[in-house]
């Protein structure tokens, strides 16, 4: 077939970091679609326990009524996560200025606090499942236990994405010019906050 | 003559090897595509055995609980292993053809996606392997029936494995999306892109939206039947029509995602056959949205009986999704109408969708009447709408895509006289089967039931369903006949053998490993006709 072309070789369109600047990057739209998608997975769960709630006679039942003032560590725990978001923004900044020390620094920091987060979630299981709220003791706590283990799951995964993008960062990637993965990474790991906030909210503030 | 030898830059590797490590788009969608079928084949020996025990009145052949785990699995493997997959198959082999991409946005996670599928296919399959067999309960594995209590392992192997291939769905949306919004070749607008490319970018969003909704519930069942969880049991505080309620929140949507992108190769084609650009293009892609964004606001019809659901809103709604469905219907005849209608396989199976996913829009417009649904509720006249949609539908498409892209996918063509045969078994065989199913719906047989009363009045209906499903298992002789002659000694095709006018055309067939040497200026929805044709290109 004879053609009239515009010659046009693959490598032009293929995605080009920095040529690309003046639209979305690659990597950072996925991660926006994916975002979306665990928006509506949690949306799922939220709807299942405002359909328990409102559905059950007293909530919180009666039995862990004096449990639930007694989360030691919930309180400095959200406290971390929010502060690692910052700190997460503080290491994007660095990296788009041409510091990548303090890329490095700061991203370390946030998956450093990430982890503190875990541990201190899981000191707050074990105290609840001693005074006898077990994932079984009726919906109360199958749903808590169902929300914050995901959200729990959600933060191992930001908390990995931070390691690749840091271990990718020490081996010397990354530069103020291209920085869509460490972006994306960061994304993930803001839509993990915002969702324990709500989170937060809910099991916390609200009863 | 000094010759210096060339040297590639990467070692060769075996067959084998190529196609297990390989990103292409084009090498994974035909995975798809064989991975599907497989599952296709599977399914459908299921489905004989259903058909075989329901023949005549009396267990013949399997028992009850036998006979839960054939359908159960049946729907789960034609649903999840074929249709959607067989549906992104095609999407992830066309669509960066089509919009003029070297390959999608992430080959990597792509190849993730379909590498899913396979294992989430042998681990629901592994359900036979196990105490209490496989799952039982339903595609729909409604709680309380899918609960410990009642159902076996089978049943959490079959969590794993959907909750899998909805995983493998969410990364291929993710794909499918970025790679239409970003790949793009220049000139390709949005409003220029195949209708086939724009019913796989509404599915992905389809699939974005509701497939974790479905992840969600199966993990709050998994929960329940593990970990004494009470998410659905009423006895601790659980809710039973939750489960139905998210389920459908997905499975609704998800209907649309197992018939938008078969719209959307019936679009490719009919124009292609008519020689005529397709009728009301932006028309269409209104109509493709529509469908999607109505989809989301049906879940309910489903439960009309529940008791638990406002009726007159999802029942308005479920009638509003009719008029983009017609819509589409008038694209379809307005392409066709004064066209220079040829014949070939493609076409015929193309309209055999029309006809046949016309019944089924109607027989389905039924049940969305509260009174009517309320007769009609798991009845078998239900299973014949959703066989006329997703078989009469869904597959016959399938096939008109089968026959349309396997020239571009090998480099050469199905044989047209076998073709038509199976088409002619094919199409005789699926309504002997499903049209009968509306008659012993309107008296009275229950779905999902192993036995029934030899005085009911349904034994000679049951028994033509039972021929017509063997029909249908005979028309897939003469398709795998002409797969493995045609892989062999098919007739040549070219780059155009159907002279058609999306962008996948204007390449070799098959394409080589990035798609194009030269991108043909993209002007409108149909390059190669403006390339072949620069007197008529008006834009």
């Amino acid at each position: 077939m004879s053609a009239p072309t515009a010659a046009l070789t693959p490598a032009t369109h293929l995605p080009d970091t920095a040529a690309h600047r003046k639209g979305i990057g690659t990597p950072v739209l996925g991660m926006l679609l994916f975002i979306t998608s665990e928006v509506m997975f949690f949306a799922g769960l939220f709807a299942a326990y405002f359909s328990i709630r409102g559905a059950a006679p007293e909530w919180p039942p009666v039995q862990f009524e004096e449990v639930l003032k007694i989360f030691p560590l919930v309180g400095p725990a959200t406290v971390l996560l929010i502060i690692s978001s910052f700190t997460g923004q503080l290491g994007l900044r660095s990296l788009r200025r041409g510091d990548r020390t303090g890329f490095i620094r700061f991203y370390a920091i946030t998956m450093a606090l990430g982890l503190t987060f875990l541990v201190m979630q899981g000191i707050d299981y074990a105290i609840l499942y001693s005074e006898g709220m077990t994932l079984d003791a009726g919906t109360f706590g199958t749903t808590y236990y169902t929300l914050t283990g995901f959200h729990g799951a959600h933060v191992i995964g930001g908390v990995i994405m931070l390691g690749v993008v840091l271990y990718r960062g020490l081996a010397g990637q990354f530069s103020e010019r291209h920085y869509d993965a460490p972006e994306a990474a960061l994304l993930y790991w803001d839509f993990v906050d915002i969702v324990w906030i709500v989170l937060f909210t809910i099991l916390y503030v609200l009863p | 003559m000094a010759t210096t030898a060339l040297r590639p830059a990467v070692p060769a590797r075996s067959a084998l090897y190529e196609w297990v490590t390989t990103t292409d788009h084009k090498k994974i969608g035909i995975l798809y595509v064989i991975n599907s079928f497989i599952f296709f084949g599977i399914g459908g020996l299921l489905a004989l055995g259903v058909r075989a025990e329901l023949a005549f009145p009396g267990l013949q052949f399997v028992e009850d609980s036998a006979y839960n785990q054939l359908f159960t699995v049946h729907a789960s493997a034609m649903l999840f292993l074929f249709i959607i997959p067989m549906l992104a198959g095609f999407g992830n082999y066309a669509v960066p053809l089509m919009i003029g991409a070297p390959d999608m946005a992430f080959p990597r996670i792509n190849a993730l996606s379909f590498w899913m599928l396979p294992l989430a296919g042998i681990v629901m399959m592994s359900g036979f392997l196990v105490q209490g067999g496989a799952a039982a309960a339903g595609w729909t594995s409604y709680p309380p029936l899918a609960e410990a209590t009642y159902s076996g392992q089978g049943t959490d192997l079959w969590i794993v494995a959907v909750v899998l291939i909805g995983t493998s769905s969410i990364l291929g949306a993710v794909n499918f999306l970025v790679t239409i919004f970003k790949l793009r070749a220049p000139g390709m607008t949005l409003l220029r892109m195949p209708i086939f490319a724009w019913t796989i970018l509404v599915t992905s969003v389809l699939v974005l939206f509701a497939t974790p909704v479905l992840a969600s519930g199966l993990i709050m069942l998994f929960i329940d039947r593990n970990y004494g969880g009470n998410f659905f049991d009423p006895a601790t505080g659980g809710i039973a029509v939750l489960y139905q309620n998210v389920f459908w929140f997905y499975s609704h949507p998800a209907v649309y995602i197992m018939v938008l992108p078969a719209m959307g190769i019936i679009s490719e084609i009919l124009p292609v056959f008519s020689r005529k650009p397709l009728f009301g293009y932006k028309a269409f892609i209104f109509a493709t949205a529509a469908i999607g964004a109505l989809g989301f606001s049906v879940w309910a019809h489903h439960m009309f009986t529940t008791g638990s659901v406002f009726l007159p809103f999802f029942s308005l709604m479920t009638f509003l999704i009719a008029v983009p469905t017609g819509v589409k219907m008038f694209n379809w005849i307005g392409t066709m109408w004064r066209g220079h209608l040829t014949f070939p396989t493609p076409m015929i199976y193309a309209l055999g969708f029309l006809t046949m996913f016309l019944i089924g829009g109607i027989n389905g417009a039924f049940s969305a009447s509260v009174p009517v649904d309320f007769a009609l509720h798991d009845t078998y006249f239900v299973v014949a709408h959703l066989h006329y949609v997703l078989f009469g539908g869904s597959v016959f498409a399938v096939f008109a895509g089968l026959f349309f892209w396997f020239p571009k996918m090998t480099g050469r063509m199905l044989d047209e006289t076998l073709g038509k045969i199976q088409f002619v078994i094919m199409f005789i065989g699926f309504n002997l089967t499903f049209f009968p199913m509306h008659q012993l719906g309107l008296a009275g047989m229950p779905r999902r039931i192993a036995d029934y009363s030899s005085t009911a009045g349904w034994n000679d209906l049951n028994l033509v369903a039972t021929v017509g499903s063997m029909l249908i298992g005979v028309a897939m002789v003469p398709f795998l006949v002409n797969v493995l002659i045609s892989l062999r000694s098919g007739k040549l095709a070219g780059d155009n053998p159907w002279d058609a006018n999306t962008l996948e055309w204007a390449t070799t067939s098959p394409p080589p490993p990035y798609n194009f040497d030269h991108l043909p200026d993209i002007r409108s929805e149909r390059p190669v006709f403006d390339t072949r044709h620069p007197e008529a290109a008006a834009h």
